[in-house]
C-alpha cells in the first residue's frame, strides 16, 4: 500500500506535466485553426504504423544513451552540456578506426566501441581538468568543447585525413566499415520495413549498469551523496575532485557510445550527414526521466514517439514544430511539478512521521522495516 | 515595546539594550521572530503600545524594525550608494534618482556620525565602514529601532569604539537600539541596560552599573555545578592522538588556529571552551581531514596523519560528530538506512568489498534507533522528517558504531531534548571507560565541565587559558571564554 503510494507519487508529476503539455499544444492547434483531436489522432495512426514504430525504437536508442551520458552528471550536480560534441568526435574517430580495421568480427565491433568510450571520456576530462585544477564551471567549458569539436570535426573530415568521397554524391564520410564490424539488426516489429539496431541491447544493459551503480555501489553511493549535499559528503570522507573526474569520464564514455547504434547500424560510416544535437535532446530527456533509467527510457520513447509521427503533420498542413512546443512545454513543466511533488513529499514525511509519533504505539518506535 | 511569552523584555525608545546570552541560548531566534523571519508559536510583539504581527522583514521594515546582520549582505562588486538603495531604490518616474540618494545617505551621515563616501566600492572600503554602510542601509529605509547581530564580531578595538560613539549618536536622537553579543565588557560599555537569556527563556534584566563582567558570565551560563560523581577517571598513558603547533590560515594569511598543541589518551576526554566563531570549527576540520593547515603535525595511533585524506582518517576509527548537522552530518533528502552509512559508507556494515551492503546497512540501522531511542516510524523516512534531536541520536549513534578510538565531537547534545542528552552522556562516558579518546567541544558549559578530564579554552585560534573541571566553575570558564579578564583556575 505504501509502497503503491510512493509510485503514484513519482508518476503524478510526469503525468501532469504531459497533460499541461497537451493541452496547451491544443490551445496553440486551436488558435493557428486545427482541430487538436484530429491532429493527435493522425500523429498517433502514422506513429503506431509499424515502420514508425521500427523508427521509434531505433530514436529511442540514440535518446536514451545521451540522456543516461546526462545523468550520470546530473546525479551530483556536475552539469554534462558536452554531450553533444562528445559524441560526434567519438562516431568521429570510431568511424575512421572502424573503417581501417580487419579484425574477426565481434573484437572488430567491441574494438570500434571501446575507440568511441574513450574519446568520449578524453573530451570530457578536459572539462573536469580544467574544473579541478583552474575551477572552471563544467557548465561553460562543456559548452565551448562542443564549439571546439565541430572545428576539429571539420578538420579531420577532409578528404587528405580522414575522409573520403561517398560514391553517387557530393557527401564525404570516413571509409566504410566494413561487414565485420557492422552490428545486425533485428526485425522484432511484424510488418516493418526497416530494422531495429542491434545496438539497442547495448541502450538497455547501460541502462542496468546504470541502475546498478547508482543504487548497490560504494561509489555511486559517494556520487548520490555528493549530488544530495557536497558539505557532508566531503564531511563524510568523498574526495570531490576525484569524483568530479570520474563522472565526467563515465559521462564521456556513455556519451561516446550515443553516435554508435547509428554508426554500426545504419550508415557505417561519419559523413557529413551524421545526426546532430542529439546531446542536447539527452538533457531534456535526463530531466524528462528525473535522471531514473526507466523514467529515462519512458521519457526517450516518447521524445522518439514524437519525433517520429511529427513527419504526418506536413501533409495535413500543419506546421511540424507543433511538437517541438509540446517537448518544450513537457520539459519546462515536468521540472516545477517534480519540484511540487519533492516539496509535497518532505511535508508529508514530515507529517507522517508526526502522527505516529503522536500515536506513540511501542511498535512504531525503534523498529526497523527491514 | 517587546513582549514575549518565554522571553519577555521591554525596550526603551531612546536606550541601546543589549540581549547577552550563550549560543543556542535563543538570541538569534528571537531576533528572527523580531525581524519577521520567523513567526512566534505563541506570544505577542507590541510596538509603541500596539500588537503588531510581523510575517516579513518587509512587515518588520514597515513598522521601523531594521535589522544589521552579523554577516555583511552587501555586494562587493557595488558602491556604497548602490548598496544602500539596492531593493529600495528611490525613482523620479521611471529614471533612478542617484542625486537625492546620496544627498541623502551624506545626510544620514552627519546626522549620526556615520560618513562613508557614497560612491567608493564597498569591495575597497574596510570592514568598519562596511558596517557603516549596514547600518545605513537600514536607516535609509526609515528604521527607528535597530537590531545589530554580534555588531562588533568582526570589528577591532578603534572601529568598535567608533561603533559606539554612532550608537550614542542614535540613542541621542531618538532612536532604539538592540545589541547582541556575548562580549560582556563591551556590553558593559555600551548598553543602557541588559537581558539575559539562557535555553530560550530571559533570566533577568539587569542596569550595567549594577553588575560586573563576571556577574553576567555567571547569569549566562547558570551557576550550578554538574553533578560531580562522573569525575572517576579513566584516562590512561597510552597516547591516541596528538596535534602539535597546527596552525591554519585564511588564503589572506589571517591565523584561524595559532600553533595549537594537545594530546588525548585513551579514555580521556578533553574538552574545548570557547565562544562560537574561535576557531572549533576549524579546529575540527582540520583534525578531519577537510582543511589543509599551514603547519602543525597530528599523529594518530602512532602515525603521522596530516596529509591523510578525510576517508582514511575515518576508516582508521576517528569517529566525528559535526558542529552543523544538516550541512556536515546528514543527507537529509535521504532515508535514515542512507544516512546511516554516510562517513561510514566503506566500512562493515554497510559496504562489502565495492558494493554497499544494504541488508547490513538497513539492520544496523534499526539497532542504532532502538539504541539511541530514534523516534521515528521507520528507517525508510527521510532524514529531513525527524526532529533535530533525533537526526542528532542518529547521528552520535552512527558515530559510536564500529567502536572508534577517538571522537571529535562537536555540539553532540544540541537540540536534542533532557531525556536524550542524559543518555548521550551515558554512552560517551561508556565509550570513554572503554578507552575512547574525545575532542569535545560544547557551549554547554555544563556539558564541557562534566564530561571533560581537562579543559582548554579557545580564543581567537590560540589556547589561552588551562582549565581543571574538578575545580573550576562555569561562571570562571564563562570569563575565560568572553575575553572578560581573568585567567580560569
Amino acid at each position: 500500500m505504501k509502497r503503491l503510494k510512493r509510485l503514484a507519487l513519482m508518476l503524478v508529476a510526469p503525468v501532469l506535466a504531459l497533460a499541461f503539455a497537451v493541452l496547451v499544444t491544443s490551445l496553440i492547434l486551436v488558435a493557428s485553426g486545427h482541430a487538436p483531436l484530429g491532429v493527435f489522432t493522425s500523429m498517433w495512426n502514422y506513429g503506431s504504423a509499424p515502420d514508425s514504430l521500427a523508427l521509434t525504437l531505433n530514436l529511442a536508442t540514440t535518446y536514451y544513451l545521451s540522456a543516461l551520458a546526462v545523468a550520470v552528471g546530473f546525479r551530483m550536480n556536475l552539469f554534462n552540456i558536452g554531450v553533444d560534441g562528445q559524441y560526434r568526435l567519438a562516431a568521429l574517430i570510431a568511424a575512421a578506426v572502424g573503417g581501417s580495421l580487419h579484425l574477426p568480427a565481434v573484437l572488430d565491433v567491441v574494438v570500434i566501441l571501446v575507440v568511441a568510450m574513450l574519446v568520449g571520456a578524453g573530451w570530457a576530462a578536459i572539462a573536469a581538468v580544467l574544473k579541478n585544477r583552474r575551477g572552471v564551471s563544467e557548465v561553460i567549458s562543456t559548452i565551448m568543447l562542443n564549439y571546439i569539436s565541430i572545428g576539429v570535426i571539420a578538420y579531420l573530415l577532409t578528404p587528405d585525413r580522414l575522409a573520403v568521397a561517398v560514391q553517387g554524391s557530393n557527401n564525404i564520410g570516413t571509409q566504410p566499415i566494413p561487414p565485420n564490424g557492422q552490428v545486425p539488426g533485428f526485425s522484432v516489429i511484424g510488418g516493418a520495413q526497416n530494422a531495429v539496431y542491434g545496438l539497442i541491447l547495448l541502450a538497455v544493459a547501460c541502462g542496468v549498469a546504470y541502475w546498478y551503480l547508482l543504487g548497490f555501489t560504494r561509489f555511486g553511493y559517494d556520487l548520490r551523496a555528493t549530488g544530495l549535499s557536497p558539505t557532508a559528503a566531503v564531511a563524510s570522507g568523498v574526495n570531490v575532485k576525484r569524483m568530479v573526474l570520474i563522472s565526467m569520464l563515465l559521462s564521456g564514455a556513455i556519451a561516446g557510445l550515443v553516435g554508435m547504434p547509428q554508426l554500426l547500424g545504419a550508415s557505417y560510416t561519419y559523413s557529413l550527414d551524421f545526426p546532430t544535437g542529439l546531446g542536447f535532446t539527452g538533457i531534456a530527456i535526463a530531466l524528462l526521466g528525473r535522471n531514473h533509467p526507466v523514467g529515462i527510457a519512458f521519457g526517450a520513447l516518447l521524445w522518439a514517439f514524437l519525433d517520429t509521427s511529427r513527419l504526418i503533420l506536413d501533409l495535413g498542413g500543419v506546421s511540424k514544430e507543433i511538437v517541438t512546443i509540446m517537448q518544450g512545454v513537457s520539459v519546462l513543466s515536468v521540472v516545477v511539478a517534480y519540484e511540487l511533488v519533492r516539496r509535497y513529499n518532505i511535508a508529508a514525511q514530515q507529517r507522517e512521521v508526526g502522527r505516529a509519533l503522536a500515536a506513540e504505539t511501542p511498535e512504531l518506535v525503534g523498529q526497523g522495516t527491514a | 515595546m517587546v513582549a514575549n511569552h518565554d522571553i519577555d523584555i521591554t525596550v526603551r525608545r531612546g536606550t541601546v539594550h543589549a540581549i547577552v546570552g550563550e549560543n543556542g541560548a535563543g538570541k538569534s531566534t528571537l531576533m528572527k521572530i523580531l525581524y519577521g523571519m520567523q513567526r512566534p508559536d505563541e506570544g505577542t510583539i507590541a510596538i509603541e503600545g500596539e500588537v503588531v504581527a510581523l510575517h516579513s522583514p518587509s512587515d518588520a521594515i514597515a513598522r521601523g524594525i531594521g535589522m544589521v546582520h552579523q554577516h555583511f549582505q552587501l555586494a562587493d562588486n557595488f558602491t556604497v550608494l548602490e548598496n544602500v538603495i539596492l531593493g529600495d531604490e528611490p525613482t523620479s518616474g521611471l529614471r533612478l534618482d542617484l542625486g537625492s540618494a546620496r544627498r541623502r545617505i551624506r545626510e544620514l551621515g552627519e546626522q549620526y556620525g556615520l560618513s562613508v563616501d557614497p560612491d567608493a566600492v564597498v569591495e575597497d572600503i574596510g570592514v568598519g565602514d562596511r558596517q557603516r554602510v549596514e547600518i545605513l542601509k537600514v536607516l535609509f529605509r526609515g528604521a527607528r529601532t535597530l537590531i545589530l547581530d554580534e555588531p562588533t564580531a568582526v570589528l577591532v578595538p578603534q572601529e568598535v569604539d567608533e561603533l559606539f560613539r554612532a550608537l550614542g549618536e542614535l540613542k541621542s536622537q531618538g532612536l532604539t537600539v538592540i545589541f547582541i553579543s556575548h562580549k560582556l565588557d563591551e556590553v558593559l560599555a555600551v548598553a543602557d541596560e541588559i537581558t539575559v537569556v539562557r535555553q530560550g527563556t530571559t533570566v533577568t534584566s539587569v542596569l550595567p552599573a549594577d553588575v560586573t563582567a563576571r556577574k553576567l558570565a555567571q547569569l549566562m551560563v547558570g551557576s550550578e555545578l554538574p553533578s560531580p560523581q562522573t569525575r572517576l577517571s579513566t584516562v590512561t598513558e597510552d597516547v591516541v592522538i596528538s596535534v602539535r603547533d597546527l596552525t591554519l590560515a585564511t588564503p589572506e594569511g589571517r591565523l584561524l588556529l595559532d600553533r595549537i598543541s594537545f594530546t588525548i589518551h585513551r579514555g580521556e576526554v578533553l574538552g574545548i571552551a570557547g565562544v562560537e566563531g574561535n576557531g572549533q570549527a576549524e579546529l575540527v576540520e582540520t583534525i578531519m581531514g577537510m582543511r589543509t593547515p599551514l603547519s602543525g603535525d597530528i599523529t594518530y595511533d602512532g602515525k603521522d596523519i596530516v596529509d591523510w585524506p578525510t576517508r582514511r582518517r575515518r576508516e582508521a576509527g576517528i569517529a566525528y560528530i559535526p558542529e552543523d548537522r544538516s550541512r556536515h552530518g546528514l543527507l537529509l533528502e535521504a532515508s535514515l538506512w542512507e544516512n546511516r552509512m554516510l562517513g561510514h559508507q566503506t566500512l562493515a556494515p554497510n559496504a562489502k568489498g565495492p558494493l554497499i551492503d544494504r541488508a547490513g546497512a538497513r539492520k544496523d540501522t534499526a539497532r542504532i534507533v532502538s539504541e539511541y531511542d530514534v523516534r521515528t516510524p521507520g528507517i525508510d523516512v527521510m532524514a529531513s522528517a525527524l526532529s533535530g534531536g533525533n537526526q542528532q541520536k542518529l547521528i552520535v549513534g552512527r558515530e559510536m558504531s564500529g567502536d572508534p578510538l577517538v571522537l571529535i565531537a562537536a555540539h553532540p547534545t544540541r537540540g536534542v531534548d533532557v531525556g536524550a542528552q542524559a543518555a548521550i552522556w551515558d554512552q560517551l562516558r561508556a565509550a570513554r571507560s572503554r578507552g575512547l579518546g574525545v575532542l569535545l567541544i560544547s557551549a554547554d558549559l555544563d556539558e564541557l565541565i562534566g564530561l571533560s578530564d581537562r579543559l582548554e579554552v579557545l580564543l581567537r585560534g590560540r589556547f589561552v587559558a588551562e582549565a581543571d573541571p574538578a575545580t573550576v566553575t562555569p561562571e570562571e570558564l564563562g570569563s575565560a571564554m568572553t575575553g572578560a579578564g581573568g585567567e580560569a583556575a
